[in-house]
């Protein structure tokens, strides 16, 4: 009889040991997944946020602001969902400003983007990028035979169409769309 | 309305006002020719390839006006042929001459000599770009022919996907209220970043692979050549040689003042019985092309206003 009882408090006791390594691994997990949350998003000191980029464009902007050449900390992150614009990316960039003329090469690729300049852990200014009316020197023209494509010449485009883009070369005077844009 | 030192590089680049101007010059310029307009003054004719018609016309224009003309007929008679790039070209030549006017076979080549010159630069055709002197005598020839650009049935047909004067033409005749017909088989059918441009503008156009369809509608029908140079593979153009014939059969169903015009050469579009009719309209388009070009070398010159 004692025995019995015995046995039903050890069951009990085991019980109550799952149950609480249960709870122990839950909260285990979730500061892990909490880190990982804040590592796709981890903040950055002093730098550059730019938000609301189409995922396809992400690599885009890498490439325009030749971060493969930077030193400072550099977080990409792509296919993160946006209410706004679907899939997004984000890259952020420490120790970086960004020229206007940086800022304008990204609204070809990326005209919906959000350029955030972070200021000691804070959004100091939150900028809109705007696809310029005039693209000097900052796409290469896709007509093989357009004379910028044969000659030192700077490229010039005008915005014909914003949204979807559709550019028209000051020289060739041929149009393109968003799919042919090529950046220098 | 002052075209002193005014490039002519694109027909997009000119306003309804001033096409119209430009058109009274001409009218001006073939009514009552001032012999002498451009005596001392040097035209240089720069021709990176080779060119027959512009390249005569020109010559021919500026001669009759008692100035002179210098330049080359082709790009391996030059320094090209060392290296230098246009830009230098243009920039030696401006040096010489008080006008240029450039054919070369890339695109905006034009464009990047009338930025590099002090002096006026005409474009005697940048690849399959630009060629506005074309457009200019073709809208004259229609004005003359027709007695105005107004509200006109215009039909055009042929090679619509790569031929440049009809692109140019399109573009300068939407100012006019007109109603297009394009006549093409859907592989040269009309760019639809021209039919868009068009429906943006508001102008009517139909488009049909049938020559008959629509005939009786024309008071201007408008013939290019298909271009076999065009064609990658000969195969295909064998396709399409020949595809459309105005001869005889075609005048039965037209209108009586239907006028056909051509930018020539012809390989065999246009059968040779229709020169004689009172409907053939493309041998006097292309003398027209002396009083544009002898308006236009006026008007940049600063010799007529």
């Amino acid at each position: 009889m004692k025995r019995r009882k015995s046995k039903k408090k050890a069951a009990r006791k085991y019980a109550g040991k799952r149950k609480a390594k249960a709870k122990q691994i839950a909260a285990d997990t979730a500061p892990k997944e909490e880190s990982k949350r804040e590592l796709k998003i981890s903040a950055i000191g002093e730098g550059t946020v730019i938000d609301h980029i189409p995922t396809d464009a992400t690599f885009k902007v890498v490439e325009i602001l030749d971060l493969e050449n930077h030193n400072g900390v550099i977080s990409i992150a792509t296919n993160l969902q946006s209410k706004r614009i679907g899939k997004k990316g984000i890259v952020k960039v420490g120790g970086k400003g960004l020229t206007q003329e940086e800022v304008n090469k990204i609204a070809i690729v990326a005209p919906e983007a959000t350029v955030n300049i972070i200021k000691n852990y804070d959004v100091k200014e939150k900028i809109k990028v705007n696809v310029p009316d005039v693209i000097d020197n900052v796409v290469k023209c896709s007509n093989p035979v357009c004379i910028t494509n044969n000659e030192q010449v700077a490229t010039k485009f005008y915005v014909v169409k914003k949204d979807p883009l559709k550019i028209k070369c000051h020289y060739c005077e041929r149009s393109m769309g968003k799919e042919d844009i090529e950046i220098i | 309305m002052d075209f002193k030192n005014r490039d002519i590089i694109s027909i997009n680049d000119f306003s309804k006002e001033e096409i119209l101007h430009i058109l009274k010059a001409v009218r001006q310029m073939e009514q009552k020719p001032k012999n002498n307009l451009l005596k001392g003054r040097i035209l240089a004719a720069l021709f990176f390839e080779p060119s027959t018609r512009t390249r005569l016309s020109f010559t021919s224009a500026m001669e009759q006006l008692s100035g002179t003309v210098i330049g080359f007929s082709a790009a391996n008679t030059t320094s090209i042929q060392k290296g230098e790039s246009l830009w230098d070209t243009i920039k030696m030549t401006e040096q010489y001459a008080d006008v240029i006017v450039i054919r070369h076979p890339l695109e905006g080549s034009a464009r990047l000599a009338a930025e590099a010159a002090n002096v006026p630069v005409i474009n005697g055709g940048d690849g399959s770009n630009q060629h506005p002197t074309q457009t200019m005598l073709d809208l004259y020839t229609i004005q003359k022919t027709k007695g105005r650009l107004e509200n006109l049935h215009i039909g055009f047909v042929g090679d619509l996907k790569y031929g440049r004067t009809v692109h140019s033409l399109v573009i300068a005749l939407s100012n006019f209220n007109p109603t297009f017909y394009f006549i093409a088989p859907d592989d040269l059918q009309m760019p639809e970043s021209y039919l868009d441009e068009l429906y943006q503008k508001k102008v009517k156009y139909h488009k049909t692979s049938d020559l008959g369809r629509f005939s009786k509608e024309l008071d201007v029908l408008y013939v290019t050549r298909i271009q076999k140079e065009r064609f990658p593979d000969p195969l295909e153009y064998e396709k399409f040689k020949g595809i459309y014939r105005i001869d005889e059969a075609f005048l039965q169903n037209i209108k009586k003042d239907l006028k056909i015009m051509h930018p020539l050469p012809r390989v065999d579009e246009i059968d040779k019985s229709i020169d004689s009719t009172e409907h053939a309209a493309y041998f006097e388009q292309a003398a027209n092309g002396i009083p544009v070009r002898k308006a236009l070398l006026a008007l940049v010159l600063g010799k007529l206003t």
